[in-house]
């Protein structure tokens, strides 16, 4: 049997493959298949590696030797007799690689942080080899500097691999790696235009990296002994062949984000086929799965403690979606998304890849009550509105990082990171100073609002607009060094390889104090706010006094101020002009960051105090929601999508018993909820289902709990590896239980 | 014409515990019961809550109706039928709107006075807080004649019924007590479910925020084997329970 024909067969088009050759399955999950002897054995020495890893204060091991490339390690393994996919990062599992090229001082902390010493041949090579870091730095205005320690713009990829760049791994077991490499041979060929400018000269450069990377992918199979110049012929080798394309990404990128795409029904294409004709048996196929998965699980980067402070619990966000509908109306559900999702049976709950469900009202009823199932009982799956997203991406888009959607192998983006809102807020009362920051002019020197019995709501606004243009400009000049700078020293070679050579790229912005912001304003505008000064004459608490709407109460009165603030800043952001002609968008996301900007931003007028951590992405304040999760879903879900198409992150807890009665109540009600917030125009929602006791005892008592998941601002983390602030930010966020 | 005002204590826009599927309860404030294990002490007096208008619940109501199409609207407290023009008006314009209605509670009153506001509810969520006339009395303070004819009258107009029950440990659960309850409750056709409500120690706090002592004090949660031994009597007497 054979894969039926069309456009693909000449070009690299992998929607075309799967749109011709998928399968949906309406079925229940009772097909699936338990892990065999080998994945339980094989799973157990890694989850003993990984108590080691967590013994030795997280880091396993580093080879601090070997410069990473995709070629530059000897083939790895885990237990070559028992693994059906191979192929590691370094030459063991767990250990980690230095990756310089984003900065060669970052290396120096990270190794300093672990024990570790950088090794003089290393060492020696950035003597003269420039990095991104010392790219940025050198090009730098001292303003982007000034915002930047005083952390109003946070988080910035400037000394860190930006990530967020989904390279189309599937096309490697469709085409084969030579089909690919001419295809690149002949767009360069094609590549000569009227006049060879420098936009011209990058970008042909760019495709000569593009197929140096392609033979070296070719190369690093090799070692494992697998020839992948030719397309794969089955399950096992489409699985096989496109982990090794993934594995070449995360051996030379250690991007923020490495997100794998949208490939589990591309491989049901392959499985369909092996199970028809008989050649591998449900079982065998489910265990190509799990020890895939396991590979995704261990994906490692040596990263700095100030890093683990922002980004905590050692994301990856191998984020991989699973479901959606194709724009002919069929869902894309198939038994591989199944078989995904089941590893989390399988092997148990785990942070990573980071498993999205493409909710759509129209996927079928059965995968949406497996999804609420496996949610309930390991908290492990984010879900984004397909119906919302299919719209702008298609059928064949992925999730970059948490939340951010892009055409797969078509578009990328450049990752912004984010600005903290709430302390715009705060510069805006301050006349641009800085409370945080020794009292210091930061931004624009405009009229200081504190001298006044009660702020001013008009006065206020007024401010805050001219200090977020100001911002907003600044941002997009901070990301136009970052991102030429990120190109020029730390291209990513083989991810492009794997993308079109035409693409939409965005220049990714993002927020971060939305709800902390709006209910401030709320608080000005409804209730009276005093100001309190400090020594240096400036406002460094407030008094309100009466009540205010909040933010989460599905009251218009403060969601429009929310919904205002998003309009406007993306209206600000897309004024500017931006590197390589990207198109502005903008996140509201917070990743665990929200904990460290909290950390940096003084008392702000709602109440919240100076170093409270603010709410995660879009969420509403911990416990200011007080009319129950759909109200707090509605007020959220109010935030335009089309304002902040890079996402829009919204963490959802609650206590099992607080879902429904029985099992089958609980699973029906979650349905209800996600239906509600998703035909509400909601764009993401994080799922816990836990005891609030549970993750106190898991504080004190991390051994018993070594795969606790819990879903953070768009991905997923092993509870007892954030710091104990962000496990206490965890736990103080609203829960939803009613008694 | 004047709009009608109720007083509430608070809204669950995702309520999931009082009714079938998810809801939208509004818990109304005030209650003639001084119940002794009750959860929600803040919800019993007369004065408290804040004021809202019918129309001002009813857009709040329909604004979440992608969540609670296929569940409903639950009105609890606190005692709803405290407030009978308030309930029956909303419960009516709830039912107008499309939304499946339901009615929490102890069937305190007299039918004179709740029969219209239950007719307004296509479900009866109805709290027989104890079977001994005497018991219910010192639990809650008043007997149960009120709720049993209540419940008649929904058995004589076909009115589904779910009925609830709290364990409380040295009070109602008691075996007797259950079997006597289990074997009066299975004669009733109206009779969809019984919930059996363990008595929790969750509402501690409320009580101490109160600033009244806790009249279940020492009072211990029942056990699993013991809820486990309550839940079969109920099931034995070919009711539907659900713990």
């Amino acid at each position: 049997m054979d894969f039926n024909d069309g456009a693909w067969r000449t070009e690299v088009n992998v929607r075309d493959f799967i749109q011709l050759n998928y399968t949906p399955y309406d079925g229940d999950r009772e097909f699936l298949a338990p892990p065999t002897a080998r994945t339980l054995r094989l799973w157990e020495e890694l989850s003993e590696r990984m108590k080691l890893e967590r013994e030795r204060n997280g880091v396993y091991d580093i080879d601090e030797k070997t410069i990473s490339t995709i070629t530059s390690h000897e083939a790895g393994y885990i237990d070559r007799e028992l693994e059906t996919i191979v192929g590691l990062q370094t030459d063991e599992p767990l250990k980690r690689a230095i990756m310089p090229f984003g900065g060669i001082r970052l290396i120096h902390t990270e190794l300093e942080a672990y024990g570790r010493k950088m090794d003089p041949t290393v060492e020696h090579v950035f003597r003269y080899r420039k990095t991104h870091n010392d790219g940025v730095f050198d090009v730098y205005t001292d303003e982007m500097k000034r915002v930047r320690h005083a952390g109003v713009i946070t988080g910035l990829p400037d000394s860190y691999g930006r990530g967020r760049i989904i390279g189309d791994y599937r096309r490697v077991p469709l085409y084969g790696v030579d089909f690919l490499i001419e295809e690149k041979k002949r767009a360069k060929r094609e590549m000569v235009f009227d006049v060879m400018d420098s936009d011209l000269i990058r970008r042909r450069e760019e495709v000569a990296e593009q197929i140096k990377s392609l033979g070296e992918l070719k190369e690093m199979a090799q070692k494992y002994g697998f020839d992948i110049s030719r397309p794969a012929q089955d399950t096992k080798e489409a699985i096989q062949w496109l982990y090794f394309a993934y594995l070449a990404a995360v051996k030379e990128q250690n991007g923020a984000a490495m997100s794998i795409g949208r490939i589990s029904t591309f491989l049901d294409c392959y499985a369909e086929r092996d199970l028809a004709s008989g050649k591998y048996t449900e079982s065998e196929i489910q265990e190509f799965v799990d020890h895939f998965i396991m590979k995704l699980r261990i994906v490692r980067f040596l990263r700095t403690p100030a890093y683990d402070e922002l980004f905590s619990g050692d994301p990856t966000w191998v984020t991989e979606s699973v479901g959606g509908m194709s724009l002919d109306g069929r869902h894309m559900v198939t038994k591989m998304s199944y078989r995904f999702l089941h590893t989390l049976v399988n092997l148990g709950p785990a942070p990573e890849p980071n498993l999205t469900v493409l909710w759509s009202a129209r996927l079928p009823e059965n995968f949406k009550r497996f999804c609420a199932d496996i949610s309930i009982q390991t908290s492990s799956i984010q879900y984004e509105n397909d119906d919302l997203m299919r719209v702008k991406f298609g059928d064949d888009y992925g999730i970059a990082c948490c939340v951010s959607a892009m055409r797969i192998g078509k578009q990328m983006q450049f990752f912004g990171a984010r600005c903290n809102l709430a302390k715009a807020l705060l510069y805006a009362i301050n006349g641009g100073r800085d409370v945080k920051c020794n009292n210091e002019q930061i931004g624009p020197a405009i009229p200081f609002l504190g001298n006044c019995e009660y702020l001013d709501y008009n006065e206020v606004m007024r401010n805050f607009e001219e200090i977020t243009d100001w911002l907003a400009k600044l941002y997009i000049d901070t990301l136009n060094i970052i991102h030429y700078m990120h190109d020029k020293y730390c291209y990513e070679r083989i991810e492009m390889a794997l993308h079109d050579e035409e693409i939409v790229r965005t220049m990714a912005g993002g927020i971060a104090g939305l709800s902390v912001l709006a209910d401030s304003l709320s608080a000005i505008k409804y209730a009276k706010v005093k100001p309190i000064m400090n020594e240096a004459g400036l406002v460094s608490e407030f008094i309100t006094e009466g009540d205010f709407p909040k933010f989460g109460n599905n009251d218009d009165r403060v969601d429009s101020i929310a919904v205002g603030i998003v309009k406007s800043f993306q209206r600000k952001l897309a004024r500017h002009k931006t590197y390589r002609n990207s198109k502005p968008t903008m996140s509201i996301l917070t990743i665990t960051s929200n904990v460290m900007y909290g950390k940096k931003t003084a008392s702000t007028p709602d109440g919240r105090k100076s170093g409270e951590p603010f709410a995660p992405g879009a969420n509403p304040m911990h416990g200011r929601d007080v009319n129950g999760a759909v109200a707090s879903l509605k007020s959220v879900a109010k935030l335009p999508y089309d304002y902040a198409e890079d996402g829009i992150s919204n963490t959802f807890s609650i206590v099992p018993g607080s879902l429904g009665k029985t099992p089958e109540e609980k699973r029906e009600n979650l349905i209800t909820l996600l239906d509600g917030y998703f035909a509400e125009r909601g764009h993401h929602l994080n799922v816990n289902v836990l005891h609030r006791e549970m993750l106190l005892d898991a504080m004190d008592h991390p051994e018993k709990y070594p795969q606790l998941t819990i879903r953070v601002s768009g991905y997923a983390v092993n509870f007892i590896r954030l710091t104990r602030e962000q496990q206490l930010d965890v736990v103080n966020r609203t829960f939803h239980n009613r008694f | 014409m004047q709009e009608i005002c109720g007083r509430i204590h608070s809204l669950e826009s995702f309520g999931t515990l009082d009714g079938p599927g998810v809801r939208f309860v509004v818990f109304l404030q005030g209650c003639p019961l001084r119940c002794r294990y009750c959860h929600n002490p803040d919800t019993q007096p007369f004065g408290g809550g804040r004021e809202v208008t019918v129309s001002e619940l009813m857009r709040q109501i329909e604004s979440c109706r992608n969540f609670i199409r296929s569940g409903g609207v639950t009105l609890s407290g606190g005692e709803p039928l405290a407030q009978p023009e308030f309930a029956r008006e909303l419960l009516t314009r709830c039912r107008a709107a499309g939304f499946h209605t339901a009615l929490d509670t102890s069937g305190a009153y007299a039918l004179s006075h709740s029969r219209s506001v239950i007719e307004a509810a296509d479900l009866l969520l109805l709290d027989i807080k104890a079977f001994d006339p005497e018991l219910c009395r010192r639990l809650t303070g008043a007997d149960n004649s009120n709720a049993l004819a209540t419940l008649d009258d929904c058995e004589a107009k076909g009115k589904p019924v779910w009925i609830r029950h709290v364990l409380v440990p040295g009070y109602t659960l008691e075996l007797s007590q259950l079997q006597e309850l289990a074997a009066f409750l299975a004669r009733f056709r109206c009779v969809e479910r019984v919930e059996l409500l363990p008595f929790h120690r969750m509402a501690e706090f409320k009580w101490r925020q109160l600033g009244v002592e806790d009249p279940l004090a020492g009072i211990p949660e029942p056990t699993a084997a013991e809820v486990k031994t309550a839940e079969e009597i109920f099931t034995a007497a070919g009711l539907t329970a659900v713990v």
